[in-house]
């Protein structure tokens, strides 16, 4: 309880800096925003999420459901290919979507000069961007919700049967409202990324309220009311967070009699077609053909670009990823079993409140960490000159614990979201009987929980590492001296426009991402024989 | 006894700090990007020996940082693309003022702060750029004439909230007025194809594929586009040169550099940026991004050239800065996205 309590309060920094801006209120630029901005970009935002909430959780699920439960052509192959577009930054799909099929694009360019046919739907749309932002965020539900379907058991799926409901009616009111809390979790994350996404939304030029946090801050050179407006966002998402959490308090999610094997549906040829072409489509889209795009432009620039020092940016990258992914899974871990041990409303106010690092605007949190961090470090500089005549700019800021921090802040409910959700499934008569074996609490965690959520564990650390492979704002502000990475490549080329040059850092963060979803996939065979 | 202890074995774990801070290094925060500076910085450390580091982030974190940081910052200079950025710096308290001969006589006096805290170190024109076949040079005059109704549906235009528009806007208000100058915003607006680019190569794709007869871009894109694919029906037009229209002049930005209200080697810093405005290194600085070197004596490079000269714009280019805020608020009054 004291530890998940520490860790809130760490998360709280840059939370407690960003209110603090209420300080001093910029009366006109929000004013200025709120008349001329805020109700276009409101309604923006709500449609933004609804949209991708039913895009990322209609494909998620589906897919879930298709791999998990069902027998198809290529089924093993779509099991863990579905995940690899999250090694994919959502701004590189949406550069490439928007390459492809704009005005300019090869497809409209053929149709128009081809066929004389025009008028097709805008890319550079609110549809556009939902639709990439769909393709981009799905598998943090499909990864997640595959795990509940994997694990929900037989017998209730069965017993559904047995009472006389069709399978569709058995999908619909036993398996989808049993594996509610995992696709809420992924439901979530993928929400929050949106609504801090400013790179894709940059590319469509679609406002956002975000956006508008970026505008007052780099356009009229106004922190202040950046933070307010970041203040207001964070305080929508704890609110949105806590009253779904609300709503599911009284259920309980324990797998009823685990079988041993669950057997698959046998879809019929047609329906396996479908299946296999529905995957295949969405496998092609969301991962192959950026992929392709990437490839192709990183031909033509990699005898320029590709140095020496790229191996150090691939090494700092994979070691921060790795380092970070570590922390993340562990501190989620004890936050998580906390609120198992202790459950309560205070409880889960300090969870919701230490996984708010991911609401944020990637950059509002870089500086709201950064600002503490260097207040800190000048009053230690300033102590040290007194007291050793120390003579340097830097104690704390420049090093790496500090980026690691950041990173563990910014990402801890990307962890915490799966490891939280695998931990309803363990019944407390598992417990009971542990403990009336004589097992410990130690013993308890490390022979019964762990190995039962290994699926989530793996899970978590996916998502921690690919996360902070992309991520920019933050190893941007707090990076020491000569530690660039793979992002920071990237953050070179695109911005001063140069997509086509960014593709060879990109393609080289995929294939960096590629490496945990296929250790996790190799696991999950290994468990499965 | 045993707090001399702690104070010695203190002091030994922060020599390790104190040894790099003895050397005369420079520490540059740039928001100008690696490939652009590093070549700079090689050749200086070839020239002078003297050591450079650099951290590169956008212009917003970089000055938050320095803020932050205060007196116990690292960083001897800022490097940053944008007028509008430097002022903003120089408003915040985060440079400070030199006297420098060299970089009065090396930097034309419109590209450098009055007082004395940034200075211009190359030059970025937003001109225009039309389709061959669609547009005669001689239907092009003004970016004020893009507002009139005959170009209704024929502008391409990059989204407003790229610095490189919103001090060209900011701009137009120091010579008209905002009143006046929003009018012309509106025309630009009315004539639009479609709804703004989110970068300036983009739009200029899309004046080449005939989805739009011109747009308004900074001639180091177009640069880069026609390398790569000579055959688009692209060209560049100098507008406002007639000496008799009241704003006169290509409008024209910088990337620049002032040294840090806290610098540990402000000598060094100075050193540094006089050097980045000589002869032998403004070529490299404005032709590694085909820019046009700021100190007059020093010819752009040659495929830039290529382009034909041009009357700049001689209002200093601070007023980008302190009428940012201004131009912003008027493109979202006239709803430029």
């Amino acid at each position: 309880m004291l530890l998940a309590l520490a860790i809130a309060a760490l998360v709280l920094v840059p939370v407690v800096v960003t209110f603090s801006s209420f300080a001093r209120v910029e009366g006109d630029i929000l004013a200025h925003l709120i008349e001329f901005a805020l109700p276009e970009l409101v309604g923006n935002t709500l449609w933004l999420i609804l949209g991708v909430g039913l895009g990322v959780s209609v494909l998620g699920v589906s897919l879930a459901w298709l791999t998990a439960m069902c027998e198809f052509p290529g089924r093993r192959l779509f099991d863990w290919a579905l995940l690899l577009p999250l090694a994919l930054p959502a701004y590189v799909t949406a550069f490439v979507a928007i390459g492809l099929l704009d005005f300019t694009g090869p497809l409209q360019t053929w149709l128009r000069e081809g066929w004389g046919i025009t008028g097709l739907p805008e890319i550079r749309s609110r549809g556009g961007v939902i639709l990439v932002m769909s393709l981009a965020l799905y598998p943090y539900v499909y990864l997640i919700a595959k795990n509940a379907f994997a694990t929900q058991g037989a017998i209730a799926l069965e017993a559904a049967q047995s009472l006389g409901l069709s399978r569709t009616q058995g999908f619909f009111r036993v398996a989808l409202p049993m594996a509610r809390p995992w696709i809420a979790a992924g439901l979530m994350l993928a929400l929050m990324e949106t609504l801090a996404d400013f790179g894709t939304m940059a590319i469509f030029n679609y406002d956002t309220f975000t956006t508008a946090i970026y505008k007052a801050w780099y356009s009229l050179f106004s922190l202040a009311a950046a933070a307010q407006l970041a203040s207001i966002l964070i305080l929508f998402v704890l609110v949105a967070v806590v009253f779904e959490q609300r709503s599911r308090a009284q259920m309980r999610y324990s797998a009823v009699g685990r079988s041993a094997a669950q057997r698959r549906i046998r879809l019929s040829p047609t329906l396996a077609a479908l299946a296999f072409l529905y995957a295949g489509v969405v496998l092609a889209i969301a991962f192959l053909i950026p992929l392709t795009q990437l490839a192709l432009w990183t031909r033509e620039v990699i005898a320029d670009d590709l140095d020496t020092r790229y191996w150090a940016f691939a090494w700092h990258s994979v070691l921060l990823a790795g380092i970070g992914a570590l922390m993340v899974v562990t501190v989620a871990l004890l936050l998580a079993y906390a609120g198992r041990k202790r459950p309560g409303p205070a409880m889960m106010w300090t969870q919701r409140l230490a996984t708010l690092g991911y609401a944020f605007p990637g950059a509002v949190l870089a500086v709201g960490l950064f600002i503490p961090v260097a207040a800190l470090d000048n009053w230690l500089i300033d102590t040290g000159r007194a007291w050793f005549g120390f003579d340097g700019t830097e104690i704390l800021k420049g090093t790496l614990a500090v980026m690691l921090l950041a990173y563990l802040v910014r990402f801890l409910a990307v962890g915490f979201g799966p490891i939280d959700s695998g931990l309803h499934r363990i019944t407390r008569n598992v417990d009971e009987a542990a403990r009336n074996l004589g097992t410990g609490a130690a013993g308890l965690l490390t022979r019964i929980h762990l190995p039962m959520l290994r699926a989530s564990l793996l899970t978590a650390a996916t998502f921690a590492f690919v996360d902070i492979m992309k991520e920019m704002p933050i190893t941007l502000m707090t990076r020491p001296f000569g530690w660039d990475t793979l992002a920071v490549r990237v953050f070179e080329m695109t911005s001063e426009g140069e997509w086509e040059r960014a593709a060879l850092p990109s393609l080289a963060i995929v294939i960096a991402g590629i490496i945990p979803i296929i250790l996790l996939t190799w696991h999950g065979t290994r468990s499965h024989n | 006894m045993k707090r001399t202890q702690t104070k010695l074995l203190a002091s030994l774990a922060l020599t390790a700090w104190i040894l790099p801070a003895l050397a005369q290094d420079i520490v540059v925060y740039s928001a100008r990007n690696e490939q652009l500076i590093k070549p700079l910085f090689d050749a200086y450390t070839r020239d002078t020996g003297v050591q450079v580091k650099f951290i590169t982030d956008k212009e917003g974190p970089l000055m938050a940082r320095l803020k932050a940081e205060g007196k116990n910052t690292p960083a001897d200079v800022l490097l940053t693309v944008d007028a509008g950025n430097l002022w903003q710096a120089s408003e915040e308290g985060l440079l400070r003022p030199i006297r420098s001969k060299t970089l009065e006589t090396n930097v034309p006096a419109h590209l450098r702060d009055p007082g004395n805290e940034w200075f211009g170190l190359s030059v970025r024109a937003r001109t225009m750029v039309y389709n061959t076949q669609k547009v005669k040079p001689t239907d092009l005059s003004t970016y004020e004439d893009l507002a009139h109704p005959k170009w209704k549906g024929r502008l391409c235009l990059r989204t407003s909230k790229k610095v490189y528009n919103q001090s060209l806007v900011a701009m137009m208000i120091h010579e008209y007025g905002e009143d006046k100058t929003e009018a012309m915003v509106r025309g630009w607006v009315d004539n639009l194809a479609t709804s703004p680019f989110p970068d300036d190569t983009k739009a200029m794709e899309a004046v080449a594929a005939g989805q739009c007869d011109m747009t308004l871009v900074n001639t180091y894109y177009f640069g880069r586009l026609m390398e790569k694919n000579p055959n688009l029906p692209l060209a560049i037009f100098w507008p406002n040169q007639n000496l008799k229209t009241k704003s006169a002049g290509v409008h024209v930005n910088i990337s620049g550099a002032g040294v840090t209200r806290h610098a540990k080697n402000p000598a060094g810093a100075q050193k540094l940026i006089e050097w980045l405005s000589s002869d032998k290194a403004q070529n490299l600085f404005a032709d590694v991004n085909l820019e046009y070197p700021v100190n007059p004596k020093v010819a752009p490079d040659r495929n830039v050239a290529a382009w034909g000269s041009f009357r700049q714009n001689l209002v200093n280019v601070k007023e980008a800065g302190s009428l940012q805020i201004k131009a912003v608020k008027l493109m979202d009054r006239a709803s430029y996205k």
